[in-house]
């Protein structure tokens, strides 16, 4: 039996021999609970590297000269106030921001040393590689939970229905939701509770087998319970994926990363990156006044 | 069993080395392509409509054809029956249909119960629906058939019928923009509330209420099908005589057309021209202040 | 609102009683004046009831069944017109349908908005036409473009199909459709943008998040999404298709009886009463062409009234009026 090994759409797998890249050191500090996770055997590999990022809509400066490590396998937090451009610069890490007209970026953002700017990276690709789960649960209304959760893998050609079986009840057991939902896959997707939906699509994204999982504020529009369950099974997923995850709760951002970056606005309404650190030295011990005055809540 | 751990390409390798399948590109690319061919294929009508009425409709405008009736008999003549038929049964309907829609939309704006605004409303869209020759025999049945004489009365009141409608459901729609804190600002000043909605609501509105008006006042200068059984068309210039038929310019293109004599096929370029620079030159006057504010 | 005016309780009472009459009477006549339009419905409605209920309980059924309308021998089955109404709404609807949608699609989704506005303001200038200058341009441009051109291709290729067997008049079914398909696109077009463009974004993005293409991510959310809008749109078209008069009038060759060809010369249920009302005899006669009329009028109205609920459903009620 495959569990828990992330299985690779037939369509992609070309270098099938290719042997994975070497292991990059990652550090995590192991505050979070066991996971249950059978670690994949396979070399840790989705780290982001951001450099002298920015962006701009038309003439509008949103990020500015910004440089910024992501390691694989861990969550890194992206906090800081509203119209910081935090949801901007985790758009640039899929290219969602193109499809706001004007949008362009500066510098270069690579995953795994691969220019995702670069000419030979498609950006319909390179999302299947990051994947992004939004604000609000956005479940496809005229479809099932089963087919919600296929949507993506429909895209590269038909598969077999055991196949699809096969992935969606992984991705649904790894989103915590298989359990309250396998006796009503049919049922539409939008028949679940905002907390549920927001897991659907969670499971959503993970059936088309990403690296990175980019989340923005995935849990603000959810009651606690529903938040909390959502921070479960972000430290669950960090065993296998790399997640960059947008908050403005500070708190969360403590319970739920390995790395904290924290942005915020210039005069000039630029956001920009003030420090990024392990998640305990920012929260107990930054290096810079201004991250401090947010943390402990000095910030206009 | 064994991990299939050789399955897994590197990162690179799946950003780099198969993209887009080459099927899914191509079908991105072609119907993308074709949504833009069907746009561009509903400019075409347009244009060469435009083309043929301006290149046969022209040189057929003549100083006779908007000064003359036809003559009694044979050939010859021109359309100035027409114009000033026209130009006497549509400002007539309007004077009827706008107040009563301004009023009976601001009613559903302002006024009215959720459900009788509800009702109206809906009455209204279904109104629009219905197609115009039905207006044609509805008043044929009342106004016409009664007195056994067609008359130009009866062709305002199917013209009212059809502007209504519209003038209700735009003016509805301007006033719904009107910000509340204006109807707000002039009650705390203790303007009575009718004194409010017509010299704020309504004012605030009025560019609004005028552009659907206007588009009213367009769509029923060139109605034809509620006009035959009812004004009929005439020959003969008539200035006023509301009990008697009048014709129009849609009527005078339709009869005209219909003849086996390429003069009078000309004399049908020539009005179609002259009303559709009208209607056009109304359409884009009034749309072209508004256009850039309601696409979005 | 009257509490708000005058200063003493005096001014106050006097304030409310001044200024409450001329309210209600506003109001009244206001609400009198938009009662009108549901009057106008309602009477219309009645009226070709009322007038065409002699027709109707003349032949009963079969006034929709008969293939016959010869008012010498008294004799009247709607059947040919409403076979003509519904194959020309229907070559409208199989050519408008998918160019309007798509064109939708273009400028709601895919056209830079310096392209996609004076598009759109475009596409609403077609709506302006007057339709008697469609029958015109009909009669002397397009009718003989087609007989010379498509349908000449078409017998040519598929002539050996009855319904597509020649010879092509230029006048006719297929005319008629075509002049149709013009007329009913800019509703479509209307409508299906406006429907479209009130799909929330969250819906595109988390298709394409999911690494599909533009076109894909139209296809499988957006338009899954607004479809009940979308067949509203289409539905609307149809409306307007069904009762269009002077232009099938003028192009589709005026014959009561059922086609056999699409190129046939045919007649609709509007054509029929805008060429022989005039000239029918009072009595039963005019009392067919009223329940003609009517039959135009149960399918228009319904059709309609199923289209604005779907595009309310979808885009709220304050879209959709075109």
């Amino acid at each position: 039996m495959i569990v828990e090994t992330p299985v690779r759409d037939l369509d992609d797998v070309q270098a099938g021999g290719q042997a994975p890249p070497a292991a990059s050191p990652v550090r995590i500090e192991d505050r979070q609970r066991a996971s249950v996770v059978v670690p994949a055997a396979t070399a840790a590999s989705g780290t982001l590297d951001i450099s002298d990022l920015n962006v701009f809509y038309g003439a509008f400066r949103a990020v500015k000269d910004t440089s910024l490590p992501i390691p694989a396998r861990a969550v890194t937090a992206i906090i800081g106030p509203s119209g910081c451009g935090k949801s901007t610069f985790l758009r640039t890490l899929n290219r969602m921001h193109e499809l706001t007209p004007g949008a362009r970026v500066d510098g270069s953002i690579s995953l795994d040393g691969v220019d995702i700017y670069g000419p030979d990276v498609d950006p319909v690709q390179l999302r299947r590689v990051v994947g992004m789960v939004f604000q609000r649960p956005n479940p496809f209304p005229t479809m099932s939970i089963y087919d919600n959760v296929a949507a993506g893998l429909r895209l590269t050609g038909r598969r077999s229905r055991s196949e699809l079986d096969d992935v969606v009840e992984r991705s649904l057991r790894r989103s915590a939701l298989w359990d309250e939902v396998r006796d009503k896959l049919r049922q539409p997707g939008t028949s679940l509770s905002g907390g549920q939906q927001q897991r659907l699509c969670i499971a959503r994204a993970l059936a088309v087998d990403p690296e990175v999982i980019l989340m923005d504020e995935p849990a603000s529009a959810l009651d606690p319970i529903a938040t909390l369950r959502i921070e479960e099974l972000i430290a669950e997923l960090r065993e296998t994926y790399t997640i960059v995850i947008v908050t403005h709760n500070m708190q969360q951002a403590s319970r739920v990363s390995d790395r904290t970056a924290f942005f915020t606005m210039g005069p000039d309404r630029a956001g920009y990156l003030v420090e990024v650190d392990d998640t305990v030295k920012i929260f107990t011990n930054p290096r810079e006044q201004l991250t401090e005055d947010y943390i402990s809540g000095r910030f206009g | 069993m064994a991990v299939v751990v050789a399955a897994r390409p590197s990162i690179a390798a799946r950003l780099t080395g198969v993209g887009v399948g080459r099927r899914r590109a191509a079908v991105d690319v072609a119907m993308r392509g074709l949504a833009l061919v069907a746009a561009l294929l509903c400019v075409v009508p347009l244009a060469a409509v435009l083309f043929f009425v301006a290149t046969r409709g022209a040189p057929a405008l003549s100083l006779d054809l908007i000064t003359k009736p036809p003559r009694a008999l044979g050939i010859g003549g021109g359309a100035a029956n027409a114009l000033l038929g026209t130009l006497q049964m549509v400002p007539l309907a309007a004077l009827m249909a706008v107040p009563v829609g301004i009023l009976g939309a601001v009613y559903v704006a302002e006024f009215g119960d959720r459900r009788a605004a509800g009702v109206i409303r809906f009455c209204a869209d279904v109104l629009v629906g219905v197609p115009s020759i039905l207006v044609g025999i509805f008043v044929f049945t009342f106004l016409v058939l009664p007195f056994k004489q067609f008359n130009a009365f009866a062709g305002s009141v199917a013209l009212a019928i059809i502007m209504l409608p519209v003038v209700m459901r735009t003016t509805e729609e301007s006033l719904h923009l009107v910000p509340n804190a204006l109807r707000e600002a002039s009650l705390a000043l203790g303007v009575p509330y009718w004194r409010t909605v017509v010299s704020v609501v309504i004012r605030t509105g009025l560019p609004g209420i005028l552009t659907g008006s206007m588009l009213a006042f367009a769509r029923a200068m060139g109605e034809t099908a509620p006009l035959l059984f009812t004004t009929l068309g005439s020959r003969l210039i008539n200035v006023g005589d509301f009990g008697q038929p009048m014709d129009s310019l849609p009527l005078f293109i339709y009869v005209n057309a219909r003849q086996p004599v390429n003069a009078l096929n000309d004399q049908a370029w020539g009005v179609a021209f002259l009303l559709l620079v009208i209607v056009l030159v109304i359409n884009v006057a009034v749309r072209a202040r508004t256009w850039g504010r309601r696409i979005g | 609102m009257t509490t708000l005016q005058g200063t003493g309780p005096s001014a106050r009472r006097f304030g409310q009683a001044a200024s409450r009459i001329p309210d209600v009477a506003f109001r009244s006549l206001s609400g009198t004046l938009a009662w009108v339009v549901v009057a106008a419905l309602g009477l219309l409605a009645s009226l070709l009831l009322l007038d065409g209920s002699q027709a109707l309980s003349t032949f009963g059924l079969s006034f929709l069944t008969g293939t016959t309308w010869d008012p010498i021998a008294g004799v009247y089955g709607a059947l040919p017109f409403i076979v003509g109404t519904l194959g020309s709404s229907l070559i409208a609807l199989l050519l408008g349908a998918p160019i309007g949608l798509l064109t939708a699609i273009f400028l709601a989704e895919l056209a830079p908005r310096r392209i996609a506005v004076p598009l759109t303001f475009v596409i609403e200038l077609l709506a302006a036409i007057p339709s008697v200058v469609y029958g015109l341009w009909g009669v002397f441009v397009l009718g003989p473009f087609l007989q010379s051109t498509v349908e000449a291709w078409i017998v040519g290729t598929l002539g050996w199909i009855p319904i597509f067997a020649g010879p092509p008049f230029g006048m006719g079914l297929f005319a008629a459709g075509v002049i149709l398909t013009l007329m009913i696109l800019p509703t479509i077009v209307a409508i299906a943008r406006d429907v479209i463009t009130s799909v929330p974004d969250a819906q595109r993005e988390a298709m394409l998040a999911l690494g599909a293409t533009r076109w894909e991510t139209i296809t499988r959310s957006v338009l899954p999404y607004a479809r009940s809008g979308i067949i509203g749109a289409i539905i609307l078209g149809l409306g307007r298709a069904l009762g269009e008069t002077m232009a099938v009038t003028m192009v589709i060759g005026n014959r009561p009886e059922i086609p056999h060809s699409v190129f046939d010369s045919s007649q609709t249920i509007a054509s029929q009463i805008a060429t022989t009302f005039n000239e029918a005899g009072i009595g039963l006669q005019t009392s067919s062409l009223i329940a003609l009329g009517l039959v135009l009028l149960v399918i228009t109205m319904s059709l309609n009234v199923v289209a604005r609920l779907l595009v309310w459903q979808v885009a709220g009620p304050s879209s959709g009026r075109r």
